[in-house]
């Protein structure tokens, strides 16, 4: 080894070990920021992370500390105590709720959407879905492309004869939990025989791993068709069909048009647990969903106390903002003014 | 080894007992002694916790567990046969095309082919071992599920699909996803293991064995199908446990690949589901308290498994050690 060498090693080494001194000194000084903990959905949590950091950054001494280890890890962690608050895709159930051994509230954060995405050959155009023919394919009640129910929706395509390959989530997911709600109310059937959740007996279909296992599987097989979130179809470009809503209208998912779904809840409840599914509106898009943040009703340590309805305030206000640009849709005006009022139930 | 040294100071007291420490020997028979009680005692503390924590699946649905095949988390209905087919099945098929084809591969590295083409091999073959069981995942959706849709199955359903008994286990609809992708696909990834292990079992045959049996007129592969891997059979059937045991347990590449379907099909080309599999996809989202009991025990399920193939290893070794084998 030459000198110079030698000399640029000892420089490697002694820089990091300086800085991490300085780090420390540094640490010591302005006094270790509290720490807070959380843990839950996956879905919303590049949001999420871009909200903890940004507010972090805003607010130095306060740091989030958030583990996306799936819903129902947040509210088991939640229930244990082991976190402060948890986040889950899915409202937490009243069975659930009577279990805790503490008062938890619900907080609306953003709102996803679930979309059809199918490979057709020889289909390029946008396919329109009844509510019928949605649940009828996952029930396996309708097998055949060219079934009435869906040829009759979409006139000007010429739909081929072969089977349908469903295809759906194999792990659990709110991705899952927002379609089965959405098919629970298309269809009595769905209700009674499968449910709504996070992973359902499904009738018939393959399951694919994630977002990306769904769309993979569907774009491998010739004439399948799945359900993905609207913010993996939008960044990953993949088209999806349109979903008639309520109001007959066939709808193509667009941020908008989940706002408009959330905004149409005339009679939100008060402590937030709402399905938005099949919302009615003419422009709102019928598979859609919020996602939530559970925190407990009662938090004895004042200082985590004020910082997590800070942050609240926070999100609710100027965290809003970041939403669209990592295609999350924003809570309607109505559902933010309400949530202002609940911060205060948190003691 | 000699123990008969250290015996001599047997006597009581600490002065005896730091004599006895200054021999190598005692310290290293309780280091060693503690961590082979460790092993023991963490295999405990998993089945102590997969016992305890299924209590509610166990309590409320018994044996029937192990026969019915609902998978329903809506109704907290669960049973596992599904799974467990699902388990054995790909298991079973990976072995049926990993065994030969490391089996052959291993006695052409060790016993015919020129020691430095065989160690280069051997390098890579133990580099494939250390791939990411992911990275095989992507492999499986990307090239054998494909192929296994277009150009394998067709023809797999075309001729074996009419031949009246086998028949049975190559029928459509194929999706390219299933039992026997997976089954491709862990074959590939237990593959190394067969031919690492096997190789170094064959080098370590002596040669005086293979020397005797040309000398009374065997050809070579006379001697060494006859001779010198009845010899190794011990540790041939080590490593073919071993790739057995990494079968059972993947995860990831066979979640990717399989299908995800909890249904018992006898055709090979459906898709269906592992234990490995279904708790991995399920866990972190399972709510209720009788649907996570279910899948620890799913979790109990497999260990057991595990446990009785281990068994039946063992007893298959020691069957199989008398006669041809190695002289002990």
């Amino acid at each position: 080894m030459t000198e110079d060498n030698f000399n640029t090693m000892r420089k490697m080494l002694v820089v990091p070990f300086l800085l991490f001194a300085l780090a420390a000194t540094a640490g010591a000084q302005s006094g270790s920021p509290l720490l807070l903990n959380a843990a839950g959905a996956t879905f919303p949590y590049p949001i999420y992370s871009k909200w903890f950091d940004v507010y972090h950054t805003a607010h130095p001494n306060i740091q989030i500390n958030y583990q996306s280890i799936g819903s129902g890890g947040g509210i088991r962690q939640l229930l244990a105590g082991t976190v402060d608050f948890g986040a889950s895709d899915g409202p937490m159930s009243d069975d659930q709720l009577a279990q805790a051994k503490f008062k938890i509230l619900h907080f609306p954060t953003v709102l996803g959407a679930v979309v059809p995405t199918y490979n057709i050959a020889g289909v390029t155009g946008e396919l329109n879905f009844t509510q019928k023919a949605l649940s009828g394919i996952y029930l396996g009640t309708i097998t055949k492309w060219n079934d009435p129910e869906i040829a009759n929706a979409n006139k000007g395509l010429k739909l081929p004869g072969d089977d349908i390959v469903v295809v759906h989530r194999s792990d659990g997911s709110g991705t899952s939990y927002i379609f089965t709600d959405f098919l629970s109310k298309a269809s009595a059937d769905w209700k009674s025989k499968v449910g709504t959740g996070t992973s359902v007996n499904w009738p018939v279909g393959l399951g694919g791993k994630g977002n990306e296992g769904v769309s993979g599987l569907v774009k491998q097989t010739p004439n399948a068709i799945g359900y993905i979130e609207l913010i993996y179809a939008v960044q990953n470009n993949i088209s999806y069909g349109k979903v008639q809503n309520v109001d007959g209208k066939f709808v193509k998912a667009d941020l908008a048009g989940v706002t408009a779904a959330a905004a149409s809840m005339k009679d939100m409840p008060e402590d937030f647990r709402v399905s938005i599914t099949n919302a009615p509106g003419a422009k709102s898009y019928p598979i859609s969903s919020f996602t939530w943040l559970l925190i407990p009703a009662q938090i004895s340590d004042a200082a985590k106390r004020d910082a997590i309805k800070d942050f609240l305030k926070w999100m609710l206000a100027d965290g809003q903002k970041f939403n669209e640009g990592l295609s999350y849709a924003q809570l309607p005006k109505t559902v933010i003014g309400k949530e202002s009022k609940a911060i205060s139930l948190i003691q | 080894m000699d123990r008969a040294a250290p015996r001599r100071f047997d006597g009581r007291g600490p002065r005896a007992f730091l004599h006895r420490l200054r021999h190598g020997d005692q310290v290293a028979h309780v280091l060693t002694l503690t961590f082979a009680a460790g092993i023991l005692l963490l295999t405990s503390m998993l089945v102590y916790e997969l016992w305890v924590n299924s209590h509610l699946s166990r309590a409320k649905f018994g044996w029937l567990f192990f026969w019915t095949s609902t998978w329903d988390p809506i109704f907290d209905n669960f049973g596992a046969a599904p799974f467990i087919y699902g388990t054995l099945v790909t298991s079973v098929v990976s072995l049926v095309l990993a065994v030969p084809l490391g089996l052959a591969a291993a006695i052409f590295l060790s016993e015919l082919a020129p020691r430095r083409m065989s160690d280069t091999i051997s390098f890579l073959i133990d580099l494939l071992a250390a791939v990411p069981s992911v990275i095989y995942g992507l492999l499986g959706i990307f090239i054998v599920v494909p192929l296994m849709r277009t150009t394998v199955g067709p023809i797999l359903i075309g001729s074996l699909g009419h031949v009246p008994v086998l028949g049975k286990f190559f029928k459509g609809p194929n999706y390219g996803v299933g039992f026997l992708t997976a089954g491709v696909v862990l074959a590939i990834m237990v593959v190394p293991f067969i031919i690492s292990v096997s190789r170094e079992v064959l080098l370590t045959v002596p040669r005086e064995q293979r020397e005797a049996a040309l000398a009374l007129g065997a050809t070579r592969w006379e001697a060494t199908w006859k001779v010198v891997v009845p010899w190794a059979r011990t540790g041939i059937l080590g490593s073919v446990f071993l790739a057995l045991a990494r079968a059972l347990g993947e995860t990831m590449a066979v979640t990717m690949v399989i299908g995800n379907d909890p249904k018992i099909a006898a055709s090979l080309f459906a898709p269906g589901y592992t234990i490995a599999a279904v708790i991995a996809n399920e866990f972190t989202e399972a709510t209720g308290d009788l649907y996570l009991s279910a899948l620890i025990e799913l979790g109990l399920v497999l260990f057991l498994m595990t446990f009785i193939l281990n068994g039946l290893a063992r007893l298959l070794i020691v069957a199989t050690e008398r006669g041809g084998g190695r002289p002990s």
